[in-house]
């Protein structure tokens, strides 16, 4: 193996005082000084959040503002530290949604089990679960951090639609090929 | 006689609230210029109740952190204060006063301002005493400011202060002589008069800085060791030795120590101002007669410290610490033989310039 000697200069006079070093150094820290702080001011600013970012998890409605979830439980099935708990109810025959069948009539996130990986989102058929950008959660005690139905709408508000695969479904069906 | 005892009373009273204020806002300027250099703000937080809430002028004040001087300093009145049971108590007590004594005292000789009489024209220094040996006051009560340290790290018991009063007590010799040895060309440039107000009013036209600047060179050098300041803060370096003399310290006795460091600093930059920056003087301008020409003076040579300080903080967020064996061979194979050579190179030119006359 052919080995490379570095040849090491002695050094000059000027380097051995050391002092034009030292206004080299200087002059960067004074550059430095006259940069705006690249601080974060926490609290009083928040950081831009990516698209795609796994905050907590949230429940949201559609965009006519009803319930998107319909309890197929697929989340509670797939969550690795089992945080999700699902109670799964009928929705009434009067009901206007009565056709959906299913709904949550109770839906808990344990936060101090959720380990944000987002595996609820990707199973979700109907879209309805999502993390989104909260990334700080506090409580007082361990009953208060299982969020319930409604704090997890609360959170989660209403994300715009981007298939609206139940009309889709509807004009199909109404259009003679309820396949489609 | 009374009013005069009086009036002496009243201006030492003054000149040490001045020079503790400043100190605390040599605290607050270090943390805003390393802040400044890392990319952060800084303290900014801090308010006070009436003042911090005026619209513009508070936040403003605030986000300087003007208030953090008065916050760092209740924090250090109020904290418990502990007295470890390992110590020996009488001199650990002794101590930060010891530390923080002599550097207050250093003051009474720097000269900082001058009054011109309008009618005789005479000038005479705005200085709590014109003693004739000033700078013999000022390096020898100084370095009594090393006992401070020196009793911290031994009365502590315990080893990390003990190494730090060890390593105190042998750069502050070695300094010392380096230090001494280069403000002599000084003296023997200005005629061998040792009274600083004299040296002051003999840089009127050019500053000894720019006659001397190896020995400005090695006093600046020698300085920085002698206020423990980095790259020579051997005795404290927080990375290997804790928090070197003041490990076992806490809460008021901590505080003594820490504002007698910053005085340390302040009162050696104005040393330097006045041995090598010209004082309260600027070059080719003459200052009127008068209060009004007293309180300008007072501000150029308060505005020349500021800029001292500025650079000793301006230091040390750019150089990392010696090593321990490398402050002792820079200071005894370095700047001894420097300062040596500098003095006899001085005293030569001197004495042909005294021929020559």
């Amino acid at each position: 193996m052919a080995t490379k000697v570095v040849e090491r200069k002695p050094l000059s006079l000027a380097e051995r005082t050391y002092l034009p070093q030292i206004v080299s150094g200087l002059r960067v820290t004074m550059k430095n000084m006259f940069k705006p702080p690249v601080t974060l001011e926490y609290p009083d600013e928040r950081p831009d959040i990516p698209p795609g970012y796994r905050g907590v998890p949230t429940l949201v409605k559609d965009p006519n503002g009803r319930e998107k979830c319909v309890s197929c439980q697929l989340c509670e099935f797939v969550c690795p530290p089992k945080a999700i708990r699902i109670t799964p109810a009928e929705i009434p025959e009067d009901a206007e949604t009565a056709h959906v069948e299913k709904a949550p009539e109770e839906f808990e996130i344990n936060m101090l089990r959720c380990i944000y990986c987002g595996l609820c989102q990707e199973v979700c058929p109907e879209e309805a679960i999502f993390l989104q950008d909260i990334f700080s959660v506090t409580g007082t005690s361990r009953e208060e951090l299982v969020f319930k139905k409604d704090k997890l709408y609360a959170l989660g508000g209403t994300l715009p639609d981007s298939h609206y695969k139940w009309e889709k479904k509807k004009s199909a069906e109404r259009a003679g090929n309820p396949h489609h | 006689m009374v009013t005069d005892t009086l009036g002496l009373v009243l201006k030492a009273f003054i000149v040490i609230g001045a020079v503790m204020t400043m100190a605390g806002y040599a605290v607050l300027l270090e943390r805003k210029v390393a802040a400044r250099v890392q990319g952060r703000p800084g303290p900014n937080r801090t308010q006070i109740p009436i003042l911090g809430s005026i619209p513009v002028i508070g936040t403003f004040l605030t986000r300087l952190g003007v208030f953090q001087p008065a916050a760092d300093g209740l924090k250090f009145l109020f904290k418990e204060d502990p007295l470890p049971g390992h110590v020996n108590k009488f001199y650990y007590v002794l101590a930060p006063m010891v530390a923080f004594i002599p550097a207050m005292l250093t003051m009474t000789v720097l000269p900082f301002g001058a009054v011109t009489d309008p009618v005789s024209g005479a000038t005479s220094p705005i200085v709590l005493a014109d003693l004739d040996i000033g700078i013999l006051f000022i390096l020898a009560v100084s370095s009594l400011g090393v006992y401070g340290i020196i009793l911290g790290g031994w009365a502590s018991n315990s080893k990390y202060p003990f190494l730090g009063g060890v390593r105190a007590s042998a750069q502050m010799i070695s300094y010392e002589i380096a230090l001494g040895l280069s403000i002599l060309p000084v003296f023997l440039w200005f005629g061998g008069t040792l009274n600083l107000s004299n040296v002051v009013l003999g840089q009127s036209q050019v500053w000894t800085a720019v006659v001397q600047p190896v020995s400005a060179l090695i006093f600046l050098i020698a300085l920085f060791a002698e206020t423990n300041r980095l790259p020579f803060d051997m005795p404290e370096s927080e990375t290997d030795l804790v928090a070197g003399y003041n490990t076992e310290y806490g809460a008021f006795k901590f505080g003594l120590f820490f504002v007698g460091e910053y005085t340390h600093i302040i009162i050696g930059s104005g040393v330097f101002v006045v041995l090598f920056l010209g004082g309260w003087t600027l070059p080719f301008i003459t200052l009127p007669a008068g209060t009004a020409g007293a309180v300008l003076s007072v501000l150029i040579f308060l505005a020349k410290v500021f800029v001292i300080v500025f650079f000793f903080m301006w230091i040390r967020w750019t150089l990392p610490r010696f090593r321990y064996d490398q402050v002792m061979n820079l200071g005894w194979n370095k700047l001894l033989p420097l300062a040596v050579a500098n003095l006899v190179f001085y005293a030569v030119v001197i004495a042909v310039i005294e021929q020559l006359n």
